[in-house]
């Protein structure tokens, strides 16, 4: 992997139901914008040894880092695209995923 | 195969033309079940690890994708009965979110399952004799075929019953589970090759040898995929008897010689490109002649036990032209559009091929809605049999309709948006999910898909340019076929930008080839453009009555390029 030079946050997903989560202050949160943001080398790897430590609880699956630049409006947003739908769901369906709750999380 | 019932066979009063389970059959599907129900305790309570989980759930269809866990359901040889067809809808609305995506394989795909409820939904998939077993898998896939098998007016003989027998055969095969990598068979029976037999592994056309005898040109080594090949014949004619023996002969070379070290290099394709078709035929051949073939001696009773599902329904003597069908042609233009664009012409007097296409204008290509999974299911009750096929183009076909009828099925059809005029046009547009739903893509497919068929609306426009294949890609896999689109649209990534190069030229059928790199990529917002482009070239160089795939042929890739560069020059990111 190469050295992250933005913010990163973890992302996963759910074991049972597949829904994408991401690692906050208290565990697993379905909204980025309450994920804890790793500002460091450190701050991340502390970030990836409790989501170790939550696949081997079986409660999620699919465990990887991702840099993110930081909205005040919408919270910390992926720089990459696909992680960028990740956080919303399918563009071709706004009905659906999370960008469909009542509450909308940020693109 | 001997463990089938030999009575259980084709019922006079069997709703559809297709292949009942017997008691042999629902055991084995139901064990199944039962397992993965297990497999899913264990996980959940945490006595299997997800690497251990992953080849598992894979083997029973599920993915674990961008949003969601993926459920692919197989529909053998993209054969459906009315009530399966339902079933599909009622799992859409109680475990998923109300809809399905018919897939370039024949099969279905709901987006949204949970792990959790995944042994129920299994479960009433094989309430209605189907399940999701080798739709995923370093295993031989579901077997696929040609969407008008049996009424098609130019087959010599009806593919499913091939078709059928050989997933019997390749349905947990101890040898060939664990494979180098996935394996697909495709079935034809028809002089026209509507199956792409050849960008299979194993692509098999059943034809006649100069004594009339029914057997098999056997072709190996297509596909798609970052390698794309076409497929080549190792057997001109392989006697029927000696189907199972020589399909178990390739494998047996296949899992012995194919590379294991290389994910990206280990499908036959490869094995038959590194070694050359003339060694690689004799490596078959030796193992052909060497093996034993007690095992897989052909048993002809079987055979005929599974051809007597596929019969003919109990069709009517019919004039061979309606005059009701003609006279509302005649009186409604849209009817009339319809009926000349998505009728096709059935081998019975006075009956028709109805290809309903999943592809709306500006629509989701394959996609299908529960409501309009029930409408298709009413309308094959209704009108044709209770049979339903799903073609590798991604729409629904209802193969055994009365002309007579064709006006009353419109209507229904209509009301349910499932009447648009498209098939085989520009609009009816072949695409995989793309970044919008798959974990290995590296962009999106189905907007681009939408700007296309939004940008050529004019069904009358469509009309004029003609039959048209279209086809697009999330990733280098291909599972939108783009290689052999006669316009393929390939989705990458470049420099953290989603990215679209597009050939020109590909071809599924018999005269097949892979498409040609028109130049570097253009960003999403100018892919419609230089389609565009690309169809005024030909519009205005076309001869009477030549389709796209053939002016380019005649005109060449050089001729085209100028639909790339008069974009670049506008500013694309090429």
């Amino acid at each position: 992997m190469t050295k992250a030079t933005h913010p990163q946050i973890l992302l996963a997903s759910d074991l049972r139901d597949g829904e994408v989560l991401f690692l906050g202050a208290e565990g697993w949160v379905r909204d980025a914008r309450a994920a804890t943001v790793a500002q460091d080398a450190p701050a991340a790897a502390a970030l990836e040894a409790r989501g170790k430590a939550d696949i081997a609880a079986n409660k999620v699956v699919d465990v990887y880092l991702a840099e993110v630049e930081l909205d005040p409006a919408l919270g910390p947003r992926p720089l990459h695209y696909r992680e960028r739908a990740r956080l919303v769901g399918p563009s071709v369906r706004r009905d659906l995923g999370k960008q469909a709750q009542a509450d909308k999380v940020g693109s | 195969m001997n463990a089938h019932d030999q009575r259980h066979a084709a019922r006079a009063n069997a709703p559809t033309t297709t292949y009942l389970y017997d008691a042999y059959d629902k055991a084995f599907v139901k064990s199944r079940v039962d397992e993965f129900r297990e497999q899913v305790r264990r996980r959940l309570d945490g006595a299997l690890s997800e690497d251990e989980f992953r080849p598992l759930r894979l083997m029973n269809g599920l993915y674990l994708q961008l949003h969601a866990y993926m459920l692919r359901v197989a529909i053998p040889y993209g054969t459906l009965t009315s009530r399966q067809m339902r079933r599909l809808a009622e799992i859409a609305d109680k475990w998923d979110k109300g809809y399905g995506h018919f897939t370039t394989r024949q099969n279905l795909q709901y987006n949204w399952p949970k792990l959790v409820d995944t042994p129920d939904i299994l479960e009433a998939l094989a309430d209605v004799e189907m399940h999701a077993i080798q739709t995923s898998g370093n295993c031989i896939r579901n077997v696929t075929a040609d969407q008008f098998a049996g009424v098609a007016t130019d087959e010599f003989e009806d593919p499913r019953p091939t078709a059928e027998f050989l997933r019997q055969w390749s349905s947990l095969h101890p040898e060939f589970s664990f494979l180098p990598r996935k394996f697909k068979i495709a079935v034809s029976g028809a002089k026209e090759d509507r199956a792409a037999i050849k960008f299979h592994d194993i692509g098999l056309r059943v034809h006649a040898n100069e004594r009339g005898e029914a057997g098999y040109e056997v072709i190996v080594g297509g596909g798609l995929g970052r390698s794309p090949f076409v497929g080549k014949t190792v057997r001109a004619f392989l006697p029927r008897a000696d189907l199972l023996a020589y399909l178990e002969a390739i494998l047996r070379v296949y899992n012995r010689f194919g590379r294991r070290d290389n994910k990206y290099k280990a499908r036959i394709k490869i094995l038959v490109h590194e070694t050359g078709l003339e060694q690689l035929t004799r490596e078959i051949e030796t193992e052909f002649a060497a093996m034993d073939r007690a095992p897989f001696a052909f048993d002809l009773e079987e055979f005929e036990r599974i051809r007597g599902f596929f019969a003919p329904p109990p069709y009517e003597t019919l004039p061979a032209r309606s005059e009701a069908f003609e006279e509302a042609r005649r009186k409604d233009a849209a009817f009339d559009a319809f009926a000349s664009v998505n009728v096709t012409e059935h081998k019975i007097p006075g009956y028709a091929i109805v290809t309903v296409s999943l592809k709306p204008i500006g629509g989701i290509p394959g996609d299908a809605t529960s409501d309009q999974m029930r409408v298709l299911a009413e309308a094959a009750e209704r009108f044709g049999f209770g049979e339903l096929r799903v073609s590798h183009a991604q729409n629904i076909v209802l193969p055994h309709v009365k002309q007579d009828d064709l006006f009353a099925l419109w209507r229904l059809l209509d009301g349910a948006k499932l009447a648009t005029p498209n098939a085989g046009l520009i609009s009816d547009i072949v695409s995989c999910p793309g970044l919008d739903y798959c974990a290995l893509a590296t962009a999106r497919s189905i907007p681009i898909a939408q700007a296309i068929s939004e940008r050529f609306k004019d069904l009358e426009r469509q009309r004029l340019i003609g039959e048209l294949g279209i086809k697009i890609s999330g990733c280098i896999n291909a599972c939108g076929h783009h290689h052999i689109g006669a316009i393929g649209v390939l989705g990458l990534e470049k420099r953290g930008k989603e990215s679209y190069q597009i050939t020109l030229g590909g071809d599924p059928t018999l005269s097949a080839a892979i498409g040609e790199l028109l130049g570097p990529g253009v960003v999403a917002e100018d892919v419609a453009t230089v389609i565009e482009s690309l169809i005024e070239i030909y519009l205005r160089e076309r001869r009477e009555g030549e389709r796209f795939l053939d002016a380019w042929r005649r005109l060449g890739q050089a001729r085209f390029k100028e639909a790339l560069l008069r974009e670049g020059e506008d500013g694309a990111d090429i």
